[in-house]
């Protein structure tokens, strides 16, 4: 029996300096079915969808939509073709009433321009009540919960009347309950012939609620599948089973004695009850999906968010870690996630850049030794094979793994016994990658102590001696190197635990 | 066919010189850009007056800039941090009433008012940053609040009236002479040059640049931003203490109403010469010029004869000009 699709992709290809986010990837979505899209971070599930939005525009493949070929180039159009969507982040605007929000963009107004506020209000009040979301029309949306905000973003992609609603990890934000709520929801809309791409990294909800799913890899099309002939076991298969090349393994390093023990360490509404021993000369990788709360352990744990319980203790002395100051004097450093917005300072010259964090170095009377600097620097430019035309340079005008090369630098010249590296590769070439890793397994070689989070299996799998992983805020397990492999993160990352 | 190769390669090599030089002319002038607009006003306003460049008249321009420039290096340095200080002006008020209360012949010796008013100026600014940095508040609210308490107090305190008759040791400051020059641009000259050594090679004035450059990655770094933010509205307060002292000692009366609109004619400075609103960017050096234009300007309205009305619409449009120069310079790296 052929069955009517409303949306088919196929061939679809894009490419962004560096990268192939989407090779050739296609997707078929059913009329009235709710056709669940999964992989890792980074597989291209965002990217097709900005595709399918008109952010991007693909460099090769067709897109067929209710029988004709989509073309839209922004949001608006897509819209207007019967596509809408619910994004992952909150998009509202706070101090906007609920109605106000729902209506963003598309007001109804008078002859005189002045905006209908009564009809807005009664029409979201209908939509509200049909959904039956108990929300008043008339609330600031700032005094919303975050699930409700989220319910209200459910109702407004609702409203559009689309035949095709695409949402992002919508019960990221909701409890239980309200998952109930919107499930029952999504049976209401496919049940009048409209069709969902339900994003997601839940298991569980996938057979819940999905017809079929589809996976992919790497920008690449992996299967599709009813999620009826589908079990968890053959889902991760699917996901994961990346080819492992271009990757640096870690040199075999003397593993010393417990530098860090980190117990119980959790803070509210992020993380709960993270414990590790940290040792000398290991490499100890955190893997986890995104949102699972990688990053703001390692924040927490140097000092930039206070943790509300837990224990820190380095070289066996329990320690209080206020601010990243006291991570500095522990002999701790955390190279952050994001770059331009934690670490660069994009306007500054490259010297500035690497010695900020070590500076007190230098000051040792009212002026800095700036011959000093200036040796440092060159030598680290040496050493770690920066490539900039000169000191002087603002960094901002480096690649990402030259900018990348620099805060490392910055942090070696602090000393440290251990070193927090969050997505050490992320976003830089292939090179740039391999001499990274390089100095890592250099750096353990010496007796360092590196956490080094990463969103790549290889990378995890190729540099870590042990593999803490982590699911949405909670620490699932610790697995040695021998004993990890590719499906058992991936078990661990969705929560699949026995 | 060789003597055509020959040439062809001369060519090349010509049109490569020419472009070489092109570079150069062309990072001379993003780099040093705002010098050379005041290098090319000094030499047409000596061409078309000649009393422009006598050393009676650069010595009054000098001396007229002395107050907003000393002003200026403070202001400068809180937007390099990503800040604005708008309370400088009223501060200069505040101070000057204070300063003349203790400055009467024959009542304390001349460092009391001195001292004095530095640290009423540095304890205003101490509030202001404790302010911004403490109660999170953006520096434009706080020096607004700031700006306008202290003008308060400096009506309260003099009961809105000038006060005047100063010993000659504090007339001194603002209207004697040492060793020819005008003390005013002696204390000048040595503020540049602290304040530059303060701004540029220092431990303090790097972490500005790195806060304004990029406060997370600044705290993340090790920075104590709070303190430093203190310590630079301190500073920054110090130094429009140190211009109303001049100020009040030229014109021989502390003033209430001193000062106003100077906190803008600082900002302008500051951003004539290269400051960056957006914070990260800016020298000392750039500020000064930044300043003497201003200063140039007005005297060659005052040399030329021309209607003094127009002095405002041409600073405005400088101001406007000189940060579409940086904007494009900054763009095109």
């Amino acid at each position: 029996m052929e069955r009517e699709n409303i949306l088919v992709i196929e061939n679809v290809s894009k490419a962004f300096p560096g990268v192939q986010a989407l090779d050739n990837v296609q997707l078929k979505v059913g009329k009235g079915t709710v056709h669940a899209l999964m992989g890792e971070n980074g597989a291209g599930k965002s990217t097709l969808m900005k595709v399918l939005l008109g952010i991007y525009r693909p460099d090769s493949g067709t897109i067929t939509f209710k029988g004709e070929k989509l073309e839209v180039q922004n949001i608006h159009q897509a819209l207007q073709s019967g596509i809408s969507m619910i994004h992952q982040e909150l998009t509202n605007v706070p101090y906007m009433t609920v109605a106000e929000n729902v209506y963003l963009g598309r007001e109804p107004l008078y002859k005189s321009g002045l905006v209908k506020m009564k009809e807005m209000e009664n029409n979201t009040r209908e939509l509200l009540e049909r959904l039956e979301i108990k929300i008043n029309p008339r609330a600031k949306m700032k005094d919303l919960s975050i699930a409700n905000m989220q319910m209200v973003e459910i109702a407004k992609a609702i409203s559009f009347n689309a035949d095709l609603i695409i949402m992002d990890e919508p019960t990221s934000a909701i409890t239980d309950k309200e998952v109930e709520h919107l499930f029952k929801i999504i049976r209401g809309l496919k049940a009048t012939g409209v069709s969902i791409i339900y994003i997601t990294h839940k298991m569980d909800e996938v057979f819940k609620i999905a017809d079929d799913v589809t996976v992919f890899r790497d920008g690449k099309f992996v299967g599709t599948e009813a999620s009826a002939n589908m079990t968890k076991d053959k889902l991760i298969e699917m996901m994961v089973g990346r080819e492992l090349k271009n990757v640096f393994f870690k040199q075999p390093a003397e593993i010393g004695d417990v530098i860090l023990s980190v117990k119980g360490l959790s803070r509210e509404g992020e993380f709960e009850n993270v414990s590790f021993d940290l040792r000398k000369g290991e490499i100890l990788g955190i893997s986890g999906l995104m949102g699972a709360g990688r990053t703001e352990v390692m924040e927490c744990l140097f000092g930039i968010t206070k943790a509300t319980s837990g224990e820190i203790y380095i070289n066996g002395k329990q320690v209080k870690i206020k601010s990243p100051r006291d991570s500095i004097k522990h002999k701790m450093a955390l190279l952050t996630e994001d770059r331009k917005l934690t670490g660069c300072f994009l306007v500054l010259p490259v010297r500035d850049n690497m010695v900020m964090a070590s500076i007190n170095d230098y000051a040792k009377g009212f002026l800095l030794d700036k011959r000093g600097i200036n040796r440092t620097c060159e030598n680290e430019k040496g050493k770690l094979d920066i490539k900039t035309p000169s000191m002087d340079q603002r960094i901002k005008f480096l690649s990402g793994g030259n900018q990348q090369k620099v805060l490392i630098s910055r942090w070696l010249l602090t000393h440290p016994d251990i070193l927090i590296l969050d997505e050490p590769t992320r976003g830089i070439d292939v090179g740039a990658k391999a001499e990274i890793h390089k100095l890592m397994s250099g750096l353990a070689a010496q007796g360092k102590a590196i956490i080094m989070i990463s969103s790549e299996l290889p990378e995890i799998m190729g540099m870590s001696d042990r593999i803490l992983v982590m699911s949405e805020g909670k620490q699932i397990g610790i697995l040695d190197r021998e004993e990890a492999t590719q499906e058992k993160i991936m078990k661990y990352a969705t929560g699949m635990v026995n | 066919m060789d003597v055509n190769k020959s040439v062809q390669e001369n060519k090349a090599l010509g049109a490569q010189a020419q472009k070489k030089y092109k570079d150069l002319a062309m990072n001379i002038i993003r780099k040093y850009g705002i010098f050379l607009i005041f290098i090319a006003m000094c030499i047409v306003l000596s061409m078309l007056s000649p009393s422009f460049l006598k050393i009676r008249n650069l010595t009054i321009v000098v001396r007229q800039i002395s107050i907003i420039a000393i002003v200026a290096m403070g202001v400068t340095m809180v937007i390099i941090t990503g800040g604005i200080d708008l309370a400088s002006g009223s501060v200069i008020a505040l101070v000057s009433v204070m300063t003349a209360k203790f400055a009467h012949p024959n009542t304390y010796p001349v460092f009391v008012p001195v001292l004095v008013g530095l640290a009423i100026g540095s304890f205003t600014g101490m509030i202001s940053g404790t302010i911004v940095a403490k109660g999170k508040i953006p520096p434009f609210i706080a020096t607004l609040g700031m700006m306008t308490a202290a003008r308060g107090a400096a009506l309260l305190i003099s009961d809105g009236k000038p006060i005047g008759d100063f010993s000659k040791e504090f007339e001194y400051i603002g209207g004697g002479h040492f060793l020819n020059v005008p003390v005013p641009i002696l204390i000048l000259i040595g503020v540049i040059i602290l304040t530059h050594i303060l701004l540029s090679s220092t431990k303090f004035g790097k972490y500005i640049y790195a806060i304004g450059g990029n406060e997370n990655a600044a705290v993340v770094s090790g920075v104590n931003v709070d303190k430093v933010k203190i310590m630079l509205f301190t500073y920054a307060g110090l130094l429009s203490a140190l211009a109303s002292i001049i100020m009040t000692s030229r014109i021989s009366s502390g003033q209430p109403g001193a000062g106003q609109g100077f906190e803008l004619d600082a900002i302008a400075s500051a951003v004539i010469g290269g400051t960056s609103l957006n914070g990260g960017i800016g020298t000392i050096p750039g500020t000064i010029v930044g300043a003497l234009i201003i200063g140039v300007l007005n005297n060659g309205f005052d040399l030329l004869g021309i209607n003094p009305y127009w002095q405002p619409i041409v600073k405005g449009a400088i101001i406007v000009g000189a940060v579409l120069l940086d904007e494009r310079k900054n763009r095109s790296k």
